[in-house]
């Protein structure tokens, strides 16, 4: 039973982060039908800015309101300099677009950061707490708990407010949208920045723990691809559970199967659910319209 | 209309590719090469072996250069892929008509550029840790860091005096802990030890509970080893500590010969054991040790000129260029091949690393004693008392 | 018909005058290096850009099949006995197996669905390659035996210009036929509505399977011959950043162009080497310029300027 707590801590903290990431694709496409490739650099955007933020003496969670800011701001900057100009280009021109950013970034980030690991200190200590035999980090709670907030802040945003309406009225039908006065632009603008700050709050939750460094955005990129894909591309909830149940499948694996397949154990479900479910577990059924 | 178009691309994206000016080959300097991995996974060592080999280049030169003449350093970075490397080997010999070559980071990407190097009878000294850089012996092929299989030897040495012998392993899979790991199954036997349980993780995880835990539960491990570069090592150490395992002795290898694994793994490292060079406690070393001028002298200049910790990393870059320069000093020569007999007769070297004889079937030039176990007490290294 | 035809020939014969003229203006076989790096991707391009532009499915895990080619002429010698030239063989044909195989479940799947499943396949074959050590050197990769024609050492950078540019030119010309076969009408076809095509016949099943088979045949050769000329191999080559990259290249030089593939393959093996001028900005302006380009040539390279020209030529 330990050892089960122990593998399910494990998996719900990183697939946490994987959720974040996740939702952060999903929003960015929904709004706009990007897959947003430079997702993960946001992640590491919240971690660095806040170490170094931190190191030059600012409170930590100064710092890390700082970070989240800075995220945002590129964020904008990444939809107002680079998808806004390429408006009407196909998804994959989009696409190569934002790999273009995530090469950017990472090479801004070695340029005005460094090429170092960096940590930031635990926000409530490091004592593990002990759960029916299981060492848990205080942090993973920080990690899920954080999690949660930004899924039921989400949540009552799109669902309760007019323009989180008008953000799912753009998912929907995008045409549609602007044809009822909705400012699709802007509703994007919103996506981006938005995405920007979740990505950057799991970048912060997440790096007492597995430590930051320039170029930790390419992997849970394609982590949270994944996931959101596992959960159903454009569905919020589907982001959420594909990426904690990635984290489980990872940790499971690793756990009770084979610490080397680990990977290729989670990659296998996910195929094996795409046969099953070709839209992912809570994919919308999308008509072509000809 | 469209010939024109397609001619165009054409013509362009040709000058874009072989429009790259030629450096002038400047009279009176000679041209060493560098190929190093200063971005990418492996950059936390293409880094100090990047900044060490300039640090040095700068000083050698405003110290009036070797045999009279300037050295010109070409250093490219392959971002850690091996295919890139190899280009940048050919580049080097090709096209910048180098007459040695320091670099090579990773055991994967110095394995691409050897053919390379051997075909054009160039001396290169590697930077890599795998044994199989210098095993077997290539001609024109050194290397300055410690083995892998070192690592192991001084590892088992270290425990078998502890009366340690059942053993949990938990490895990186990228080149480096693959290579180790590989190494410490084959020589564990000629020490007696046995691998109880061999776990995996791979370069960019971010959480190795779930292996550990397997380790902790595996009846009759006495300690842990812990092949593994990067922040790996780091969150494996921090997860230990988190499963209240520090109870079992715990190894790390040089891998991790930085300052920043202490930073990173903070009070988690206390009690980590790891075999490394004497570079990482140059001021604890007695007076008498012959190491202890060049690694105290080293470190300052890196730190002083950087405002980054030293780490073994970058001394192995100063190891290299030192070898290259007295060997060319020795060979009053810029001729590759009296170069590559002198590195061959290297003897007395003093390094960061250790103190290097190299041979004609030791291309490496370094035995068990240029390895120290430390052990991180107080959040700093310090020599392991023996036996204990 | 005949425009296409000459449009078709005009391309062949740029490639092959390019490929013949270069090496009098390369000082150093180092260029002769790059160029054979340049002809070997755009090979692997042009196959994905069947698959791609032509077929318009997109693929995250063609480094899969690049791995395979390139590790079958690396295992087959050295643990098999097996001949490299046969190796080459049982490598390309081993990739279209497995395309055969994985493509018919995961080409139902659409759009991003796709990109996701053949992620997942690139992640697999990589995680083995990585992993099976003792067959595959591990993740320093291993070495390869040179390759022996009819007695023939394959050998130096020159020598591997010449075939692997020849390669190129065979593939590109394949691939121009395909196009206008009834088969890439079909390709095309598909590409502009799925839906569309299956009403007008197309069996939109078969010819995806078909396009997906041929890319990764295309992808296993070019891997062997990279192999070859290496005389190296590591598991980078298999990774998901090489999909990537080879995805790049097709969109960065225009989908659907099989120019634009050769194009996009040099632009992006070139370009790191002319930014290493450049030093440590060299990622940021190499993702700067990939921005840039897919804004203002957001067709592509090749179709981009080619329509520029053409609108020129109007007014």
């Amino acid at each position: 039973m330990a050892e089960f707590l122990q593998f399910l801590f494990s998996g719900l903290t990183v697939g946490a982060v994987y959720a974040l990431v996740a939702l952060g694709f999903t929003l960015i496409y929904n709004a706009s039908g990007v897959v947003n490739f430079a997702q993960g650099e946001f992640v590491m955007l919240g971690g660095m800015v806040t170490v170094f933020a931190a190191a030059a003496g600012i409170p930590l969670l100064l710092a890390a309101l700082i970070a989240i800011a800075a995220a945002v701001a590129i964020g904008l900057l990444l939809h107002r300099l680079a998808i806004e100009p390429a408006r009407g280009a196909s998804a994959v021109t989009l696409i190569i677009i934002t790999i273009g950013a995530s090469i950017l970034l990472r090479g801004l980030a070695a340029i005005v950061f460094d090429k170092q690991f960096h940590k930031l200190p635990a926000f409530t200590g490091d004592t593990p707490i002990d759960i029916m035999g299981a060492a848990v980090q205080p942090q993973s709670f920080w990690v899920l708990g954080g999690t949660a907030v930004v899924v039921l802040a989400l949540y009552v945003f799109l669902e309760h407010t007019i323009t989180g309406k008008a953000v799912l009225a753009t998912a929907a039908n995008r045409l549609a949208a602007r044809l009822v006065g909705i400012n699709t632009t802007t509703i994007m603008a919103l996506a981006f920045g938005g995405s920007a700050a979740i990505g950057a709050i799991a970048g912060i939750l997440v790096t007492p723990i597995t430590l930051t460094s320039y170029d930790v955005g390419t992997l849970l990129a394609l982590k949270g691809f994944a996931a959101a894909m596992l959960g159903g591309m454009g569905n919020p909830v589907g982001a959420v559970v594909g990426g904690l149940l990635l984290g489980l499948l990872e940790a499971f694996g690793a756990g009770y199967l084979s610490s080397t397949y680990k990977d290729a154990f989670a990659f296998l479900v996910i195929l094996i659910v795409l046969f099953a479910a070709p839209q992912g577990l809570f994919g919308r059924r999308v008509v072509e319209r000809v | 209309m469209n010939a024109k178009a397609n001619l165009k691309t054409l013509l362009a994206a040709s000058v874009m590719a072989f429009g790259v000016s030629q450096g002038a080959l400047a009279q009176g300097t000679i041209k060493i090469g560098s190929v190093l991995s200063v971005t990418g996974p492996s950059s936390f060592l293409g880094e100090p072996e990047d900044k060490t080999l300039k640090l040095y280049v700068d000083k050698i030169n405003a110290a009036g250069g070797v045999n009279g003449k300037k050295i010109e350093l070409v250093i490219y970075d392959d971002g850690g892929d091996a295919n890139k490397a190899r280009t940048f080997a050919t580049r080097l010999l090709e096209d910048d008509e180098v007459i040695a070559m320091v670099g090579g980071t990773t055991t994967g990407s110095t394995m691409a550029m050897i053919p390379v190097f051997e075909e054009a009878k160039v001396p290169f000294i590697s930077l890599a840790g795998a044994i199989e850089v210098v095993d077997p012996v290539r001609k024109f092929v050194f290397k300055t860091p410690h083995t892998d299989k070192m690592a192991c030897e001084k590892i088992f040495e270290d425990l078998k005096k502890r009366n340690l012998t059942k053993i949990g392993m938990i490895s990186g899979t990228d080149g480096f802990g693959a290579s180790m790991r590989a190494q410490c199954v084959k020589v564990a036997p000629n020490y007696g030890m046995q691998i109880l349980t061999d776990e995996t993780y791979g370069p960019r995880d971010s959480d190795m509970t779930a292996q550990l835990t397997k380790i902790k539960n595996t009846a009759g491990v006495q300690a842990v080893v812990n092949p593994g570069f990067g922040q790996g090592p780091a969150i494996v150490t921090r997860n230990y500590a988190q499963l209240g395992m520090n109870a079992i002795p715990f190894y790390q290898s040089h891998g991790v010969a930085s300052k920043s694994f202490i930073e990173l793994a903070g009070a988690a490292a206390e009690g980590v054991r790891l075999p490394a060079a004497a570079l990482l406690v140059g001021d604890k070393l007695p007076d008498s040790d012959p190491q202890k001028k060049v690694v105290t002298e080293y470190k300052q200049a890196y730190e002083g000129a950087t405002k980054q910790p030293v780490s073994t990393f970058g001394g192995h870059a100063y190891d290299g260029l030192f070898i290259l320069v007295e060997a060319m000093k020795r060979a009053n020569s810029t001729d590759p091949q009296k170069i590559r007999d002198e590195i061959e007769k290297t003897k007395g070297f003093v390094g960061t690393g250790g103190i290097v004889n190299m041979t004609g079937t030791d291309h490496l030039g370094l035995d068990l004693s240029a390895f120290r176990m430390l052990e991180i007490k107080g959040g700093d290294w310090n020599l392991a008392a023996s036996g204990s | 018909m005949r425009v296409l035809a000459n449009q078709r020939f005009l391309t062949l014969a740029i490639l092959a005058v390019v490929i013949a003229v270069l090496p009098f203006v390369f000082p150093s076989s180092y260029y002769f290096r790059v160029a054979s790096l340049v002809w070997v991707s755009a090979l692997a391009a042009v196959g994905l850009n069947i698959l791609m532009g032509q077929a318009g499915q997109v693929s995250l895990g063609h480094a899969a099949f690049f791995g395979i080619g390139a590790y079958a002429v690396a295992i087959g010698p050295a643990h098999l006995g097996i001949p490299s030239w046969a190796a080459l063989l049982i490598g390309a044909l081993l990739s279209a197996v497995l395309a055969y195989l994985v493509g018919r479940p995961i080409l139902r799947l659409k759009g991003h669905y796709l990109a996701i499943a053949t992620l997942g396949l690139g992640v697999l074959v990589a995680l083995v390659i990585t992993t099976e050590s003792s067959w595959t050197g591990g993740p320093d990769g291993m070495p390869v035996e040179r390759l022996t024609l009819f007695g023939w050492r394959v050998s130096g950078s020159s020598t591997w210009y010449w075939v692997t540019g020849g390669l190129l030119l065979v593939g590109t010309w394949i691939a121009l036929n395909l196009d206008e076969t009834p088969t890439g009408r079909a390709f095309r076809a598909l590409h502009d509505s799925e839906v569309a095509a299956q009403v007008v016949g197309v069996d939109v099943a078969r010819f995806k399977l078909q396009a997906f088979v041929i890319a990764a045949v295309y992808a296993s050769l070019a891997g062997s011959a990279l192999a070859f000329m290496n005389g190296f191999i590591n598991p980078d080559q298999a990774g998901f950043l090489h999909s990537v990259e080879l995805v790049t290249m097709v969109v960065l030089g225009g989908l659907g162009s099989v120019l634009g593939s050769i194009v996009g393959a040099a632009v992006l093996i070139t370009l790191p080497q002319a930014l290493t001028v450049f030093q440590e900005y060299e990622h940021l302006l190499l993702g700067l310029i990939i921005i840039v380009a897919m804004i203002f040539m957001r067709n592509g390279i090749v179709p981009s300027l080619s329509s520029l020209l053409v609108r020129k030529a109007r007014s």
